[in-house]
């Protein structure tokens, strides 16, 4: 597809135009939410000592080494992992996130009890894991092209009281605002990340709760395959994208 | 699908929802002037502060109250004779009017620090400095909060 | 103990003014927002921070629920003898931690 963030085949002349304008203007491709925060919540960001992700990040790092994940795995062969998830397993055959490999890891190879998906100690790890590929471009997996075609009409379809589709903020108002907020295009390159409103370190799993929930939505339960779909569409859709874990957004 | 101007301005119904939901969830009501006033004199011992020789470096407009970076710096020689003693930050509508307050001193060699704060809603916020001869000094700045649309809950 | 991350340059040159910047995993819950169950939290914040070099009180900070969560504080120092720095941060719930930092100055 020719244009950055694919549509809907219909065409909206008037639209097209615009956008062509305003990536003339921007540079073509996706724009991660860091270019259009203040300069001092970038700041926030760039500056390891006063991103308070990177308190997640070093307890990552301890766990690493206590939690055993360190007697098979280095933390330089970390390096690129984030990058190309969510992956396809090979044991299901279903695309699977990363917090759900480091499950998965911890279940099946360690044989120890399972940590809660968006607790301290999960998140953790996931922030340390990810951010060894701080820099690194998005790389979506070839093998998920089902999951992605899944995720694509997830990320279409209206939803909840609101009726109210992902793409209606964040592919056709990406850029405007909604009260006081630029709504951003949605990209997943900085997760787990910082989020201003949480004070506190989040998974993408928990942003799209979020969004399920503002337009009144019953959310997915945590981990289920929905959520990792739309992951895998939002990776595509983000191509190109560095990884910035962990990232600060407002 | 039918494409509507979905919203094309921001006083869309959808924006007004999020913005009342976002109002109903700030903090109690703010501190009063006379808290705020008290709060100052507490740390001045009644003394009036003098405006000039402190910059107060905040942005104007923050996308998200709850960790707004802000930096204050004061003039000053940082000598034995004369010093920065204190430095204290005041708000206007937070529930508290007192935000931090440090004590340095002529081995700090700077008048300097930085912190990120909370701010409930859209207010001034007030450094003070105490310098060495008893004297006080300190800047303000109005600060834009915008409320968010999207919040979790 | 909780993480946190400081910054202090190694060494440093008799006299000079170094740049300290911390940062510290904490809450600071306010004590003026509600729960998901619709109670109150009871306020948990830091409450005092201190800096000691050699064991001289350099620099302290009374904090109020109007700090940030994971407080992030830098301030100055003049250095004129190498030595250990030591940061406490106390607050509510007993909470009381401290980490040191050498420098060595030349």
């Amino acid at each position: 597809m020719g244009s950055p963030r694919p549509r809907r085949g219909r065409s909206r002349w008037l639209e097209a135009l615009a956008c062509a304008g305003a990536l003339l203007l921007l540079g073509a491709g996706p724009r991660s939410g860091y270019e259009t925060m203040t300069p001092q919540l970038r700041a926030m960001q760039d500056d390891d000592l006063s991103n308070p992700g990177m308190l997640a990040v070093a307890e990552g790092e301890a766990l690493f080494a206590r939690e055993g994940c360190a007697g098979c795995h280095t933390a330089e062969a970390m390096r690129g992992v984030a990058a190309r998830y969510p992956a396809l397993d090979r044991a299901s055959q279903a695309p699977i996130d990363l917090s759900g490999r480091i499950a998965q890891c911890r279940e099946k190879r360690q044989q120890r009890p399972p940590l809660p998906r968006e607790g301290p100690a999960m998140l953790a790890l996931t922030a340390f894991v990810a951010h060894q590929s701080r820099g690194l471009p998005l790389q979506p997996d070839p093998r998920l092209a089902e999951a992605r075609r899944q995720g694509e009409a997830l990320f279409r379809e209206r939803r909840g009281q609101l009726n109210l589709s992902c793409a209606q903020c964040h592919d056709d108002n990406a850029g405007r605002r909604l009260a006081g907020s630029l709504i951003p295009e949605g990209h997943p390159n900085g997760y787990p990340l910082y989020r201003l409103e949480w004070q506190a370190l989040g998974s993408l799993q928990r942003r799209l709760r979020n969004c399920l929930v503002g337009v009144r939505s019953e959310p997915f339960p945590p981990g289920a395959p929905d959520y990792v779909a739309l992951e895998a569409y939002l990776v595509a859709r983000a191509r190109g994208l560095l990884v910035e874990t962990p990232a600060i957004r407002p | 699908m039918s494409s509507p101007s979905w919203p094309r301005c921001a006083t869309d119904r959808r924006a007004m929802l999020g913005g009342l939901l976002a109002l109903s969830l700030v903090r109690p009501a703010g501190a009063t002037p006379e808290a705020l006033a008290a709060a100052m004199r507490e740390f001045t011992g009644g003394a009036a502060p003098l405006p000039g020789g402190v910059t107060l470096d905040i942005p104007p407009l923050v996308e998200n109250g709850n960790a707004v970076p802000v930096g204050v710096e004061v003039e000053s020689p940082m000598t034995e004779a004369d010093h920065v003693r204190a430095i204290a930050l005041f708000n206007e509508r937070n529930p508290l009017p007192n935000v931090i307050t440090a004590r340095l001193g002529p081995w700090s060699g700077a008048a300097r620090l930085s912190t990120r704060i909370r701010l409930a809603t859209s207010q001034r916020l007030i450094a003070v400095a105490a310098l060495s001869d008893g004297s006080y000094r300190m800047a303000e700045q109005q600060v834009v909060v915008t409320l968010a649309a999207c919040i979790e809950g | 103990m909780v993480r946190t991350l400081l910054r202090v340059p190694a060494t440093a040159r008799s006299g000079e003014v170094i740049e300290i910047r911390t940062l510290i995993a904490h809450p600071m819950e306010t004590g003026f927002r509600p729960g998901a169950d619709g109670t109150v939290q009871p306020r948990d914040i830091i409450r005092r921070f201190t800096c000691r070099f050699n064991n001289r009180e350099v620099f302290a900070a009374e904090l109020h629920p109007a700090v940030a969560a994971n407080p992030y504080l830098t301030f100055t120092l003049r250095v004129e003898e190498s030595g250990i720095l030591a940061f406490t941060w106390e607050g509510d719930n007993g909470f009381s931690q401290t980490e040191t930092r050498p420098i060595a100055v030349a």
